[in-house]
């Protein structure tokens, strides 16, 4: 199990590798010069000669690679051109953000999506069945934008049900301490806060979430069916077991383990689809800051970002194959 | 089990694959709803009761009505002339983009999972890399560093479905590689080329066509994102679905039918290509139908 483990991790470090290689060539290739766009119009030849002597700019490319690399493991990314601050500490502060937006968006595809995907297996191409197909098609047809816009529509400018954008009433005075809009509100002990910050998590999380609530359903579904058709289910049924704990105990226990590997893979799509979901509803996380700093030409940033999510979907690769192999006690490790 | 006879003489996989597929409802409905897109897309210039480009500012964000089937956006340009010819971009992107994406996949996948070896390793890490950079952040990086323009947007969205049809087709061509009728073409001399192109290419196509259909549907919706994003064509003149959707948000409150209208669709069309996809998973594997 351990060498299983070491060999996946280092299996990862020659993705990395090649990913530093293509960003820093992507990011050195590219037509201008960084201290030109710092500099922007003051430019002068002396001032960008010592802009590039500052950011070591005028040592051989493998140099600057290693250089660049060498940053990397010590999680210093660069700064960013626009504002001057590292790409580290803004992303301390926005991540918190797109985490809680993904564990919303996981949340609404978990919760509705493995009720859903169990309901139509029970009555495969019944109505029932049928109505969840349409619904899985449907959340993996419709953009993340459109859905986002609708919802906006619907339960925030026509209804006022919900807060439309943004994570957290200004007017509440909540102090970001953790900077998880959720977590801080309840530190601020203010009970309408903790109210504020879930109502305005809940719809971006249905549109971040429908995709992957399609593929669970989908995956649910197709695996509870399956199982149902195993000889030891209709053993069971056989005995006289009641049809709960038959669907408990000998189907579903069965069924998890595809599911919960759809459900980790659903990480990098989630991830990805911050980038759209954020822009949506003004959301300060990282996906935001993407389209921001694309918006910027702030090219140090686009191309931390991609490393850091590379490296966020990897992990979570990893810890989904590891955890498929402890949960799954049939395979084997080689 | 039982093994029943063929009631007739098979008519070969592909036509019996089509006659399958012309017998599942939901693929005829994916293939409707597409046709209606193309012959749209093919005559706007006809069906398009205005010029897509040219508004009347006395005309400006009006409501649906019979002279705007769609209304009007804030330049009071004619919304349902903008999303005909908001269909030309999106399908002809969206289909170019995968043809590049499964041309240039079957390349790498063919010479991976053909030669085998050191050049299968070094290009399937290649592709590992690629794949660690998740959905559509490929695609906007690409076109974040090559800059605006539909033959960008092509390149971008092509080279993030590359390794997914690299990665499919060098699965099935290792498959194949250990099947009898491939071990038997190689015990009569057959070359190695000719084996790959004669015998396994055939046999690994049909993942790839239906993994190609199910892609011109998130192609369609990733070209939009990226127009969305700000990283469409980048033309004014060019009514491209997702900036049509970026400058309508502002007026979400006043004119929800410009987020409708466009947004409806990019989904249609997606749900026309998921359910065609899903079809001729169906018809062109019928161990699968149940």
């Amino acid at each position: 199990m351990l060498r299983f483990i070491v060999r996946r991790v280092l299996s990862a470090i020659p993705v990395l590798f090649g990913l530093s290689v293509i960003l820093f060539l992507f990011l050195r290739l590219l037509p201008g010069n960084p201290a030109v766009a710092i500099l922007g119009q003051h430019a002068t030849p002396q001032l960008v000669a010592q802009i590039d002597a500052a950011l070591g700019l005028d040592k051989p490319l493998y140099v600057q690679y290693l250089q660049y690399v060498w940053g990397l493991l010590h999680g210093n990314f660069g700064a960013s051109f626009v504002d001057g601050r590292t790409v580290a500490s803004t992303f301390l502060v926005r991540f918190p953000a797109t985490i809680e937006l993904t564990v919303g968006a996981l949340i609404f595809a978990v919760g509705l999506g493995i009720p859903l995907g169990r309901l139509a297996a029970r009555h495969p191409n019944g109505w029932i069945d049928g109505a969840v197909t349409v619904l899985s098609l449907f959340g993996i047809s419709i953009p993340i934008f459109v859905l986002g816009y609708t919802l906006v529509f619907i339960f925030g400018v026509e209804l006022h049900w919900l807060p439309a954008v943004g994570q957290l009433d200004p007017r509440l005075n909540v102090t970001p301490v953790t900077n998880f809009s959720i977590i801080d509100a309840i530190l601020s002990g203010n009970l309408a806060a903790v109210e504020d910050a879930v109502a305005h998590l809940i719809l971006p999380s249905i549109a971040l979430g429908s995709i992957p609530l399609a593929i669970v359903t989908r995956i649910t579904r197709a695996s509870v069916i399956d199982v149902s058709n195993e000889d030891y289910v209709r053993t069971a049924r056989a005995k006289g077991l009641t049809e709960k704990r038959v669907d408990d105990r000998h189907i579903m226990r069965n069924a998890w383990l595809p599911v919960t590997t759809v459900i980790g893979l659903q990480v990098g799509s989630l991830l990805a689809g911050a980038v759209i979901t954020e822009t949506v509803f003004a959301w300060n996380g990282v996906g935001s800051w993407v389209v921001t700093a694309i918006e910027n030409h702030d090219l140090i940033v686009v191309q931390s970002l991609i490393m850091i999510f590379a490296l966020i979907f990897l992990t979570v690769n990893l810890l989904v194959d590891i955890g498929y192999a402890v949960l799954n006690p049939r395979i084997r490790y080689s | 089990m039982l093994v029943r006879a063929a009631p007739r003489a098979s008519r070969g996989l592909w036509r019996d694959a089509f006659r399958r597929l012309l017998r599942n409802g939901p693929a005829i409905v994916g293939l409707v709803l597409i046709a209606i897109f193309v012959v749209g897309a093919v005559f706007a210039p006809i069906i398009a009761p205005y010029d897509p480009t040219v508004g009347n500012l006395m005309n400006s964000m009006k409501p649906p009505s019979l002279a705007h089937l769609m209304g009007t956006d804030l330049l009071g340009r004619d919304e349902f002339s903008r999303v005909l010819y908001g269909a030309r971009i999106s399908l002809t992107v969206g289909v170019v983009a995968v043809m590049c994406g499964l041309a240039f996949g079957m390349v790498v996948g063919a010479v991976a999972g053909g030669a085998g070896g050191v050049l299968d390793a070094v290009l399937m890490r290649v592709i590992d890399i690629l794949l660690a950079v998740p959905g559509i952040l490929l695609a906007i990086a690409i076109v974040a560093w090559l800059g605006h323009g539909e033959v960008q947007i092509i390149v971008a969205v092509g080279v993030s479905y590359a390794p997914i049809f690299a990665r499919l087709l060098r699965g099935s061509l290792l498959a194949l590689r250990e099947t009898d009728f491939v071990l038997a073409a190689r015990s009569m001399g057959a070359s190695t080329p000719r084996i790959l192109m004669r015998h396994m290419l055939p046999n690994a196509l049909t993942p790839m066509i239906v993994q190609a259909t199910l892609a011109l549907a998130t192609a369609i919706i990733d070209v939009a994102g990226l127009g969305f994003l700000g990283l469409g064509p980048g033309d004014p003149r060019i009514a491209e679905w997702g900036e049509m959707l970026t400058d309508a948000s502002r007026f979400l409150q006043n004119a929800p039918y410009l987020i409708f209208f466009p947004g409806a669709a990019i989904t249609i069309s997606a749900i026309g290509f998921n359910l065609l996809g899903d079809g001729l998973r169906e018809s062109l594997d019928p161990r699968l139908k149940r």
